[in-house]
């Protein structure tokens, strides 16, 4: 018989697939199929010029197989009966060759059984305006980034992504998802001589499940002047200083410092070691959890999975646990670790469900998910009005850390001095140093919710192989006491 | 796959009208991907993706569209046909775009590695075996990668390797380790042997007390992986024509103003001498070399085609984000026997990590040193160092601060695996530096 036609119309792929693990699922203690469909398009006007306009679809399944205590995987674009067959032999000999060598016998625990559904709430898709006018809005935005000769470069773009995922397991549990994704994204970039400064909108930062309605929810259309007059007030302010003052960090710059030195250190393949050869281990360790002050009493932060608009929000990670609200850490004393169902039964503690893979090509591993900063008491004049010496920092541009996720050094766009309880001049290249295990306790306020913005990132790298993949923070303008500052070179 | 990519270049510019040109790209890659932590295996499987790309031309109007294949032209043909259908579509909506431009000179070009690789469960098992009395924690990534271009004036391109890249750690105590790589094309057990005992070599030093130090300014050591690290973050915005004229190079300092690094710094994009393909997605062949920086001087930058056309200037084919991928370093008159002798006192760093622009239009740079770092006393190793913050620019590393480069260079394979393997390499020496600034 023909193949040709054997790969279905994209609506009943899922069907298709579906119909056909279950010819070939081998006989195995555990067996599963993890489907992903995505389709991202590209849109950018810079420069006033609209750039190449792209579309990509990513499209494969990764056949997992769990036998004599060993796991196996593999992952196939090739969707057909034969191609799927050929996947679940490997993945079940990949299973029987490492059976005794592996950091733990799989079969020592259950793999979630569920069955349910998740879908992106949407209200204006981005199929309801055309291509024309997606293109005229970035061409508006784009022109009104050049608002003077110094700015060089300029553009304005939207990315918008549909992914469908479908996970199904020999023994009957099923879940599907449907996920739309938004990322909108301006920057100006101004320059004299040999000094070159860059103000940016979104991209990092602002990007949210949803659809064209968000634009309307972050201005992006009255965003484009502040954003070039930002870039060249750059250009003319000083250097940050050199001091140990407060720092008052917006939601744009708390995401990185939540993401880099809360996220990260408490993913649990981290604490396992699984992570040491690439991202790195953590200075937090097992027995930490349910008593280690991490910060000061007003840090409490959330694993979050239940606002509709945040990028890493879903109802199932990629091994089919069902995501539920937890505290990580309450009151600055830390609670439980980000880890799914394999390092949790590795380490034997609780958990949440953040086992999740980049796509069809790579295996679930412990990603944070949204993670989020919860809102505090302090209005945004209160926490300027108690700072004597201090510098309000915007946007992450720079971020390092160690491999234990301690000692890290992050750089922010823009900067604005706080004197005697006044925000008074720009500054720019500001940046602070300092060291995880001691920065939380020194957070002297937190936001109250009308200064909580959700946020995230599309692209965070890690695992081996690696994987890139969106995770959400959420959080309050936060002040912090006796951080390190300084400028430029 | 290539006959499998070059019969579905010939199906689908049958179906093109005379005024379009019809350009293809194809990713193919056939991997065994084994994580190893404690010399077990953690996860352990294999991938066999394929995509293609093909990008529409009408006069100056072109869309763009890629998409996941099975590798069998008889399934594949109707989606890509729809495909085809949906780009010409799309472009009806488009303006002209005053800056595409795409190769109409037909270059066809073949680069074919051999497949010689013992199986992964045969090489994994070697591993865990002969590393059993270890804490071994890493990747084995090996098979397969295939890229082929081809357009509807006849231009056929392709590229394929069979290739392993072994990147692994060996753990004494939290984070004190011996970061070791192995990759290549043919697996030798005496070289991987060879490679564990000296890592068993490096972790009996990394058993000593380890040392602190207060921040301030050292003499060190960079071993050829830490100053790819270095290079690699320079690299990132430094070199292409678009930050350059756009003034968001990192280097920009050396364009508008007097910055030179040291005469011993000549940094070249080497195609010719890499291990990747020599064509890009647009149908241009790559320059088999592109001198960067010239004895210090910055000299030529990475040219895409976009950029060529904006800018009205030749491109040497570069792909669109303009970085290298075959990055080149001189070498320089130090023998690497005598880098703790040269050294003196002073640090020897093996690793650099996590870096990134502390002050970008300053070519300065941040990031922390990781694993096998030691502290060295009048030329001999004396002890482990606990890990530090450095915050350097470039000017001063690889300029007025550099003492020598050594003789013998490392031919680093990148083991990066980010939504494919990648196909990048680097060959670089080591550096002696002096006052080095550590910060943290």
């Amino acid at each position: 018989m023909s193949r040709t036609g054997e790969m279905a119309a994209p609506a009943g792929l899922a069907e298709t697939v579906e119909a056909r693990f279950k010819e070939i699922a081998p006989k195995a203690d555990f067996c599963s199929l993890r489907l992903v469909e995505e389709t991202s398009e590209s849109l950018s006007v810079r420069q006033n010029v609209l750039q190449p306009a792209t579309k990509s679809v990513d499209v494969g399944a990764m056949i997992t197989v769990i036998s004599g205590g060993g796991l196996g995987y593999a992952a196939t674009s090739d969707l057909s009966l034969a191609g799927l067959k050929r996947a679940a032999d490997e993945a079940l000999a990949w299973a029987k060759q490492t059976s005794g060598r592996s950091v733990v016998d799989f079969r020592s625990f259950a793999m979630p059984k569920p069955d349910g559904e998740y879908r992106s709430r949407v209200e204006r898709p981005w199929g309801s305006v055309s291509l024309t006018d997606k293109i005229e809005l970035l061409k508006t935005e784009c022109a009104r980034l050049k608002t003077d000769a110094r700015i060089v470069d300029w553009m304005a773009g939207l990315e918008h992504v549909e992914c469908e995922t479908l996970l199904i397991t020999a023994d009957g549990a099923r879940v599907q998802q449907s996920f739309r994704f938004l990322i909108p994204y301006m920057a100006a970039t101004a320059n004299e001589g040999a000094e070159t400064e860059s103000r940016s909108l979104g991209g990092r930062g602002i990007c949210r499940q949803g659809g064209l309605e968000i634009l309307d929810r972050i201005g992006f259309r009255s965003q484009a002047p502040r954003v070039a007059e930002e870039a060249l007030q750059l250009l003319t302010a000083p250097n940050c200083p050199s001091a140990k003052m407060h720092v008052l960090l917006a939601p744009d710059q708390m995401i990185l410092q939540i993401h880099e030195s809360i996220g990260h250190p408490l993913e649990l393949d981290r604490i396992l070691g699984d992570e040491r050869n690439y991202a790195g281990t953590s200075f937090v360790t097992l027995d930490m959890f349910g008593s280690y002050r991490y910060g000061s009493d007003l840090l409490n932060v959330t694993y979050d999975p239940s606002r509709p608009e945040q990028l890493a929000t879903f109802g199932y990670d990629d091994d089919g646990l069902r995501a539920e609200r937890q505290f990580i850490i309450r009151g600055g004393i830390l609670e439980r670790p980000l880890g799914g169902v394999t390092s949790q039964a590795r380490a034997g503690v609780d958990g949440v469900a953040n086992s999740r893979a980049s796509s069809w090509n790579r295996p679930p591993i412990d990603r944070m998910a949204n993670l989020n900063l919860e809102p505090g008491t302090s209005s945004l004049d209160e926490m300027i009005a108690q700072v004597e010496n201090g510098v309000h920092l915007h946007t992450n541009v720079s971020w390092s850390i160690d491999d234990s996720r301690n000692k890290f050094q992050f750089g922010c766009e823009y900067g604005q001095r706080i004197e005697n309880g006044k925000l008074t001049s720009v500054v720019k290249k500001p940046n602070y140093r300092g060291i995880s295990a001691t920065f939380w306790r020194n957070l002297a306020a937190v936001g109250r919710p009308d200064n909580f913005d959700v946020l995230g990132t599309p692209n965070c790298g890690k695992g081996e192989p690696n994987q890139v993949i969106r995770v959400g923070h959420a959080s309050p303008t936060c002040l912090f006491a006796d951080v390190d500052v300084f400028g430029g070179a | 796959m290539q006959s499998y990519f070059y019969a579905v270049a010939d199906e689908l510019t049958r179906g093109l009208t005379g005024a379009e040109t019809l350009l293809l790209g194809f990713h193919g890659e056939d991997s065994d991907f084994v994580r190893l932590n404690h010399a077990k295996v953690r996860q352990a499987g294999s991938v066999h993706q394929r995509s293609i790309a093909l990008e529409l031309v009408v006069g100056g109007r072109h869309a763009s569209a890629s998409t996941c294949v099975a590798g069998d032209a008889e399934i594949d043909l109707p989606r890509l046909r729809g495909l085809l259908e949906e780009v010409r579509e799309k472009i009806t909506h488009l303006p002209d775009d005053p800056h595409f431009l795409y190769a109409t000179e037909v270059q066809s070009s073949e680069r074919i590695g051999a497949s010689r690789l013992p199986s992964s469960a045969a090489v994994i098992e070697e591993v865990a075996t002969r590393a059993q009395d270890l804490d071994l924690v890493g990747i084995y990534a090996a098979g397969g990668i295939h890229a082929g271009f081809a357009n509807s004036l006849g231009q056929r391109n392709w590229y394929s390797n069979t290739s392993f890249n072994l990147d692994w750690s060996c753990y004494h105590e939290k984070d004190k380790a011996v970061k070791s790589r192995y990759a290549g094309f043919d697996w030798s057990s005496d070289e991987f042997v060879g490679k564990l005992d000296s890592a068993r070599q490096q972790l009996a030093v990394l058993a000593r007390p380890a040392r602190s130090v207060e921040p301030g300014a050292y003499r060190v050591y960079l071993s050829p992986g830490a100053l790819n690290e270095f290079l690699g973050t320079v690299a990132r915005g430094g070199f292409g024509l678009k930050d350059h004229r756009t003034k968001q190079t990192s280097l920009l300092q050396m364009i508008e103003g007097s910055a030179r690094m040291s005469p011993m710094i000549t940094l070249r994009e080497n195609v010719k001498e890499g291990v990747s393909a020599d064509f890009q997605g647009l149908g241009f062949r790559k320059a088999d070399e592109v001198t960067l920086i010239d004895n210090g001087v910055y000299r030529d930058c990475l040219i895409s085609p976009r950029s060529a056309r904006e800018y009205g200037v030749p491109t040497n084919g570069a792909g669109a984000w303009e970085s290298p991928g075959s990055l080149d370093l001189a070498a320089g008159e130090v023998p690497r026997s005598e880098v703790l002798a040269r050294l003196g006192t002073g640090v020897y760093i093996n690793n650099l990590w996590y870096l990134n622009y502390s002050d970008r239009p300053a070519c300065r740079i941040t990031g922390m040193t990781r694993f096998a770092t030691f502290w060295v006393e009048n030329g001999e190793i004396v002890a482990p160092l606990n890990v530090m913050r450095f915050d350097e620019t470039a000017y001063r590393v690889l300029g007025e601060n550099l003492i020598g480069l050594t003789r013998e260079r490392d031919l680093i394979l990148d083991p990066d695996t980010y939504g494919a393997r990648s196909t990048s390499s680097a060959r670089l020496p080591g550096a002696l530096v002096d006052r080095f600034q550590f910060t943290l």
